[in-house]
């Protein structure tokens, strides 16, 4: 398992996830856990994924998401899952 | 499974409050580059700095993307130079070629800084460590990058008064040497008692004679994180404020040993320590002096400012210890005038004074930091202040510096500017009163008793 967090933070529209999710299938990256919630009138959404089996290399993964996000107007980040373990547990 | 709330505070932590792993320095032995010719020393320790030191840059910076949290900077520590060009380097002017190699590497490699121009004399000095020393005032005025240290006593050996005075006229020399950038040479050179061999933080990083031939230290970062975090405990009171300082701080460093873990591997080069610093920059949100206001001082300075200092820093270690494996460095909060803008605004504001930086220096890392002070200033005073300063060290068995910039051409009133994350500081008044007397006598101030552990 090679887990990496994808977060997308910004103002809420149709379709963000499914942006997100079409082109994660298109790489066969596998979604683990996906949640999502409103703080300060934003949208925040984290998904877990699994890139082990990914067509594509990591760097290539993030920068597009990047783009994505930029299409859209959100946030997206991809980061590794182990800064947020690291930090949150023991 | 981690939830979205962590997540987010992650993130939040990165994007809004300023945490970064401020340093991966590679420290490099240059011991094996030892010759007793100049061009074969200088060459060896070109080939051995940019062999070893090749992929650091663009390591850390892939380590950065991975993770998406910053690594600000990429360094190198070297062996002391005093002990590496001993053999070849005849006069001052050797060494400073050295400077200009070392420069050159760093250069080459990318790095922003390559500390080691260093000579440690604690008890005496050595024809090498003289000539050393003397060279420091050309060797910082004709290279960039070159950051040179002196440790001039420890709590082992007492203090090498005869360094001190020296010293006191180095950092002059220095400032005179480099007075059309603002004296900016003495902002790369640290006078020090009680250096740890593995600081990874400029400009007082060497790569000390204890350690392994290579090695990795990183210091992380994020007064911001913390003056977030002590804004959600406002009135109350002090079990409640701790415990959020150790908490903050332990997430603070757990992020720096996952980037040296990981550079570590990547370079495949040992991993040595995290320091576990609270390190300033000139940015508003990224200051120890907002973290001491927020604790419930108006101003930096003001009385009760020496026993807040003392209780973060403690509890910046005690939550930092249990993030990392291996701890060391310098690991304390750190209090540098122009690199921080509380302090600069206390400062100014005349809240902030050398005497108290002095009281707030016997708790906390490091020392006398980044302090402007008048151009005219006499170097037997510059070399009281080291003297007061590696006294707070040795008797409290902890590491001081002194890194202060006696801005020719200017006096208190003025501002001077150093640029990037050096900043920029308002020249502080010192006692006009003398210690020329102090400071000539010569020789050495014994070990303190409780030294005699044995």
């Amino acid at each position: 398992m090679n887990k990496v967090i994808i977060t997308v933070v910004g103002k809420d529209t149709v379709g963000i996830i499914a942006r997100v999710c079409t082109y994660l299938s298109e790489k066969n990256v596998n979604v683990l856990d996906i949640s999502q919630t409103i703080v300060q009138e934003y949208f925040n959404m984290m998904m877990i994924a699994d890139i082990n089996q990914a067509t594509v290399p990591f760097e290539e993964i993030y920068t597009r998401l990047e783009a994505l996000g930029e299409e859209i107007g959100v946030k997206i980040h991809c980061q590794r899952e182990e800064i947020f373990t690291k930090m949150h547990r023991i | 499974m981690l939830n979205l709330f962590e997540v987010i505070e992650t993130n939040n932590m990165i994007e809004h409050e300023r945490l970064d792993v401020r340093t991966i320095t590679m420290g490099i032995s240059l011991l094996d580059c030892c010759d007793s010719d100049l061009d074969t020393v200088n060459n060896k320790i070109y080939e051995k700095i940019t062999r070893y030191a090749r992929d650091l840059v663009s390591t850390g910076e892939a380590i950065a993307r991975d993770f998406g949290v910053p690594i600000v900077n990429k360094r190198i520590s070297v062996t002391p130079i005093s002990l590496v060009g001993g053999c070849a380097c005849k006069s001052p002017k050797d060494f400073v070629a050295i400077a200009c190699t070392l420069d050159r590497a760093a250069h080459e490699v990318g790095v922003n800084f390559i500390g080691g121009y260093s000579a440690l004399v604690s008890k005496g000095m050595t024809d090498a460590d003289k000539n050393l020393i003397l060279s420091i005032p050309q060797a910082m005025a004709c290279t960039e990058r070159v950051c040179s240290s002196v440790n001039v006593g420890s709590t082992k050996t007492g203090l090498n008064m005869d360094a001190v005075r020296l010293m006191g006229e180095m950092v002059l020399d220095t400032a005179k040497a480099t007075k059309d950038q603002d004296s900016l040479g003495c902002a790369k050179l640290v006078v020090f008692c009680n250096a740890p061999d593995d600081n990874p933080f400029m400009a007082g990083a060497f790569h000390g004679v204890t350690e392994a031939d290579a090695i990795i230290n990183v210091g992380v970062s994020g007064p911001g994180v913390v003056k977030v975090a002590l804004e959600k405990a406002r009135g109350e009171n002090f079990e409640v404020l701790c415990e959020t300082i150790k908490k903050t701080a332990f997430k603070i460093t757990r992020v720096g040993q996952l980037v040296a873990q990981e550079a570590s591997r990547r370079l495949g080069v040992p991993f040595g320590i995290i320091d576990l610093s609270l390190a300033p920059t000139p940015a508003v949100g990224d200051s120890v002096a907002e973290i001491l206001e927020e604790i419930g001082l108006e101003r930096v300075g003001a009385p009760g400012t020496t026993a807040a200092l003392a209780m973060l820093n403690d509890q910046v270690k005690k939550g930092g210890v249990m993030a990392s494996s291996y701890v060391g460095g310098l690991s304390g909060a750190f209090i540098p005038v122009s690199e921080d803008q509380g302090m600069i605004d206390a400062v100014t504001e005349g809240a902030l004074s050398l005497e108290k930086l002095e009281a707030m220096t016997c708790v906390c890392s490091v020392g006398l930091d980044m302090i402007a002070i008048p151009g005219d200033t006499t170097s037997s005073t510059i070399a009281g202040i080291i003297a007061d300063e590696a006294a707070i060290g040795m008797i409290n068995q902890k590491t001081t510096a002194v890194r202060v910039i006696p801005v020719i051409g200017k006096t208190v009133g003025d501002t001077v500017e150093f640029g990037g994350l050096l900043g920029y500081a308002p020249v502080m008044p010192v006692n006009p009163y003398s210690c020329e007397k102090f400071v000539s006598r010569g020789g050495r101030i014994p070990a303190p008793i409780h030294s005699f552990k044995n």
